[in-house]
């Protein structure tokens, strides 16, 4: 039973899954169609992502969030139990398993529409960038393109069945396209690795959603899935009250979040689980780490945020307050490790470990500032990470080593691969005028601001400036992180050229350029007009402050 | 408590096992008829002829009767309901689908009476899922039992097939006779043999505990034994090993559907909670007992047969294992059926069984045909398939993730209404464990698929598939693919009615 289709959503999840099955029943032989279908695939999909992103109107989401808002100031409206819907633009609606209340229903709001173009951008070069593979072409691009269609359904994904369907399914082309095209030395381990724990995070988190839904249609007699229908559900405080009777402490909220948020924050590399993320990085073939780091490590940061804050308020104001210490760690651990790397692509394995810290620490901050920030450094960072794992991948299929004190004064032979890993570089540091800075800078003030509902008498660290400390430690790692930057590109880009260890360095293709213009211009772009961006994150995170009572 | 007497409605109940007998007998008679070289053509006859009756199963005209004196029919004997409909309906497609990848095993292609033999047990097994009276679940079990330990020491000249069929049986008569002892008690205790009958009786006789425990639980042994469950599986990886891989296939889909079709039957109907009653005056509750058991035997089984698999090397003894620990999952679903009233559990193992019936029959198809182009069932000899025959390690691929769970395989939906049940029990601790096990499971089911990928071998031939396992291999997996997508919302729906039908005792 259909009831809204709009079909641009469902055409984006689509392509890539069509493209994967007309590349399977090519030969062995049609290399070229292969590359050409896949590029055709992610192209269209780019085209329809930039529809989805413009097309996203940040008032109707206002509109709808400012009602949201208001219901919540409003004791009267509060008392009587009135609830907003959560918006999404561009839904498709279809009942899939009635019975069990799972529908395929998609949908973008103000924090995924982002997302999606990102994920469109990463595949997108992906493809160019993997042009020159030989080996089994056919069955890179086909799993390469099924990937990508896993990590849409998830930003896509309003029924929180489909979020989960998607999650797994991106699991088994990751492996694939590590194990086999991957770095032989590490590859098998670190693929399974990475499996293994993304698994357990997702399957974790899976208990706690079965245990959400039966308690919002136990609650309200409805079984669903449907992220709307749980937000709703939520709302009401279906989920505040004690979980098991008894102890009316551990509510169900307060039970459940750390299970969630913790198991889709595996993904998001998030300290002490971070461990798969720098070996995967490093064993996968470059299209693989840029989707990997880029796009993927996003996917656990936002199902965490769709899942864990925004149907459980209370467990987040809870819990919260203790993950941020571990994103603190991530963020100046992360920047400690990246600085004694040897290997060039692990420094950039234990950035992308670093910064994912501070999309946590956004999320942390439950005010609107510092999750609008969260939501830029998760798109800002997913296009330098691929940016840099691009470069890093030019480079060592030229020199065929990563070793950065044997490397040097590639900026002659690769003068655009040096640029595009400068402006990354830049970036990483939260240099003004370019993406970084305007996600992380407002999460640092978002950190200073502390969250909405401080000072709460019950708040035994409200004593001192407890969220203040933590952006005082944080800082550190900002520092760091120039520190290893700026050491990787003098000693990879600058200084001695060895021509004798490195005779035949080739120039970049054309693709390669394409793929790498198309990063850095987004980076640019971002940094000098960020209220292309902010507004459209703001209107997404706004309802979500408003259930947080910021 | 009233039977149907309605001579029709029991000709319809059992039509399709009338239709397999004439059949087996087709065959039988064909097999002396047919000169040599046509004989391997009895494996379509028997194969097709299978999945029509299967097939058949859909006609408007044999559904079920709405009440249960109008589903219970032969004086009791069989109960036509729907439960019994999809049991069925998947034993019959695994016996079907087992014929046509028997069509390429040398010694058993060509040869009538095997396939007549495979009937018969299907038949056994078919019925196991509809019996409704001691007698003729006893009846059915050992008509599905004693085919298949012939079946499986088939290949005479074959060592390890005579020591598979030997040790099976002997494994099988002895499990039988402990079963067959603790019906015989319960029979003694209350007079009666009809199962619904029996369970009013047992709930309100009054009976001391401890006798009635004894009995439930040589049952729960005889079970143990056809589901594999641990400690009752150690015959199961050396008759899996042994025993022809089209019979293989056949013990672990068909035998251990029907089984767990007739568990969830005879655990609910002869040990029934007190509220499915409507009893006026206070009964005893034995459910709880049993829903103990099989959570003990739930964990271990799955625990022991994920960790067991991780050190094989041999691909059937592999499947072997990883098939006791997915007996395990299902065993989640059995634990939930006591106290989940929403027929959540029941439904979770009707859907569950029936992806597995074809995930499994793909995956033994799959090595049945590498094995014949190779010579070996060894994993490490796996290597290079995926290049061999590219569509080969698609269809492996596709078996080994719907094991482990992994979408768009069914097995993910599977592992999902399993685990969704127990939640709904208030077993959230059971779905924990099945959730750690299912970690460990992908672990090996990803070696395989990697062995497949990436190792070399030392062979680059084509691998080339003949029509029957064509159409085995093209049906299994289009069924594990759109069972996982497009069409879960059907098969659930007919698994909940199933789950249903379970519940109405009266």
């Amino acid at each position: 039973m259909v009831i809204t289709f709009s079909g641009v959503l469902t055409g984006i999840l689509l392509t890539p899954v069509i493209g994967a099955i007309v590349i399977l029943l090519l030969d062995d032989e049609s290399k070229e169609q292969a590359r050409i279908i896949a590029a055709l695939a992610t192209g269209i999909t780019l085209l329809l992502a930039l529809g989805v992103f413009l097309g996203y109107s940040v008032d109707d989401a206002n509109a709808a969030a400012t009602a949201a808002a208001e219901a919540v100031t409003d004791e009267a409206a509060a008392a009587e139990g009135e609830v907003v819907e959560p918006y999404f633009a561009f839904e498709d609606h279809v009942q899939w398993v009635e019975s069990l209340g799972i529908s395929w229903h998609l949908g973008v709001d103000g924090i995924s529409a982002p997302m999606v173009l990102l994920t469109a951008l990463a595949g997108f070069a992906g493809v160019l960038i993997s042009w020159g593979i030989q080996d089994r072409v056919r069955e890179f691009m086909a799993f390469f393109l099924l990937l990508v269609a896993g990590v849409y359904g998830v930003f896509m994904a309003v029924d929180l069945f489909v979020l989960f369907f998607f999650y797994e399914l991106s699991i088994f082309p990751m492996y694939f396209l590590i194990v086999i095209w991957g770095w032989p030395v590490t590859r098998e381990y670190a693929a399974m690795k990475l499996t293994l724990y993304i698994l357990i995070g997702s399957v974790v988190a899976l208990v706690g959603l079965l245990a959400l839904y039966f308690k919002a249609g136990a609650a309200t007699g409805v079984y669903s899935f449907d992220f709307v229908d749980l937000n709703i559900a939520a709302q009401q405080g279906v989920f505040d009250t004690p979980f098991l009777g008894g102890w009316s402490a551990v509510t169900t909220a307060r039970l459940w979040f750390p299970a969630i948020f913790i198991g889709f924050g595996v993904l998001a590399g998030l300290w002490p689980f971070h461990n798969w993320s720098p070996d995967g990085h490093v064993a996968a073939p470059t299209a693989v780490s840029m989707i990997h780091a880029g796009v993927l490590m996003k996917l656990g940061a936002f199902s965490a945020l769709r899942v864990g804050v925004q149907l459980l308020p209370e467990g987040a104001k809870a819990h919260l307050p203790w993950i941020i210490v571990l994103a603190a760690v991530n963020v100046v651990y992360g920047a400690l490790i990246a600085m004694r790397q040897r290997d060039f692509k692990y420094v950039i394995g234990f950035s992308s470990v670093s910064h994912m810290g501070l999309v946590t620490m956004g999320f942390a901050t439950m005010n609107l500032t510092g999750m609008t920030g969260a939501g830029m450094q998760m798109f800002s960072h997913g296009v330098m990470t691929a940016l840099f794992f691009a470069c890093v991948g030019m480079v060592y299929d030229r020199a065929h080593t990563r070793d950065i004190p044997s490397l040097g004064g590639f900026v002659q032979k690769l003068p655009m691969v040096a640029v595009a890993f400068i402006v990354g570089g830049f970036v990483s540091m939260g240099m003004p005028g370019l993406s970084g800075f305007v996600a992380e800078f407002p999460i640092f003030i978002g950190l200073w601001k502390g969250p909405g509902f401080m000072p709460d008498p019950d708040w035994v660290l409200d004593s001192f400036n407890y969220y203040g400390a933590i952006a005082l430690i944080t800082a550190l790692g900002i520092i760091i992180t120039a520190a290893y930057v700026l050491r990787v590109v003098g000693q990879v880009f600058f200084g001695e050229f060895d021509s004798k260890r490195f005779p035949h360095i080739t120039t970049i293709t054309l693709y390669d350029k394409i793929a790498l213009g198309l990063l850095m211009f987004w980076l640019v772009l971002l940094g000098v007009y960020p209220r292309l961006m902010a507004p459209m994150i703001e209107s997404g995170v706004r309802p979500i402050v408003s259930m947080l009572g910021g | 408590m009233n039977f149907s007497t309605d001579v029709q409605a029991s000709v319809v109940a059992v039509l399709p096992e009338i239709l397999m007998t004439v059949l087996a007998v087709v065959v039988l008679g064909l097999d002396v008829l047919w000169p040599g070289e046509r004989r391997r053509d009895l494996g379509y006859l028997a194969g097709f002829g299978l999945l029509a009756i299967a097939g058949m199963i859909w006609l408007p005209g044999l559904a079920p009767q709405k009440e249960l004196s109008g589903q219970l029919v032969f004086g009791g004997m069989v109960r036509h309901d729907e439960l019994a409909e999809i049991f069925r309906a998947m034993v019959i497609v695994a016996g079907g689908l087992s014929c046509l990848i028997s069509m390429g095993v040398p010694r058993l292609r060509d040869r009538g009476d095997y396939y007549a033999l495979v009937i018969v047990s299907v038949i056994g097994a078919s019925l196991m899922s509809a019996a409704a009276d001691l007698i003729m679940v006893f009846i059915a079990l050992e008509t599905a039992s004693i085919t298949l330990y012939l079946l499986a020491g088939y290949l005479r000249d074959d060592d390890r097939s005579a020591e598979a069929g030997l040790k099976y049986f002997l494994f099988g008569a002895f499990a039988s006779a402990i079963m067959l002892y603790g019906l015989s008690l319960l029979y003694g205790f209350t007079g009666e043999t009809n199962l619904y009958k029996l369970g009013r009786a047992l709930a309100a006789g009054d009976l001391n505990d401890a006798p009635v425990l004894i009995a439930m639980m040589l049952i729960v042994v005889g079970f143990g034994f056809k589901i594999s469950a641990v400690p009752f599986h150690f015959w199961t990886p050396d008759v899996y090993e042994g025993a022809p891989t089209p019979i293989t296939s056949l013990l672990s889909t068909a035998s251990k559907a029907a089984s767990f079709g007739l568990l969830l039957r005879f655990l609910l109907a002869v040990f029934p909670p007190p509220d499915l009653l409507d009893a006026v005056e206070s009964v005893t509750d034995y459910s709880e007992y049993w829903v103990q058991l099989v959570v003990v035997m739930s964990v271990v089984t799955m625990s022991l047969g994920n960790l067991l698999a991780l050190v094989q090397t041999n691909i059937k003894r592999l499947l072997a294992y990883s098939s006791i620990a997915q007996a395990g999952y299902m065993l989640i679903g059995v634990a939930a059926i006591a106290t989940d009233r929403s027929a959540d559990g029941a439904a979770a193992v009707a859907f569950y069984m029936f992806m597995y019936v074809l995930t499994n029959t793909l995956a033994f198809g799959v090595v049945i045909i590498f094995s014949n182009a190779t010579g070996s069932d060894q994993i490490s000899d796996l290597g290079g398939l995926s290049r061999r025959n590219r569509w080969l390690g698609l269809a492996m691929t596709l078996a080994l993730l719907s094991l482990a769970g992994i979408p768009p395989a069914a097995g993910f939906i599977g592992k999902f209404l399993v685990f969704r049940a127990a939640v709904d029990a208030n077993l959230t601790w059971l779905a924990l464990v099945g959730v750690i096990n299912v970690i460990i499971g992908l672990y090996y089911y990803l070696v395989i698929v990697k062995v497949m990928y990436m190792n070399d071998s030392p062979d680059d031939q084509p691998i080339t598939v003949s029509t029957p396992y064509g159409w085995a291999l093209g049906i299994s997996a289009a069924g594990v693919l759109l069972l996982g997508t497009l069409l879960v919302s059907p098969l659930i729906n007919w698994a909940t009615d199933a789950a249903q039908s379970l519940y109405v005792l009266l």
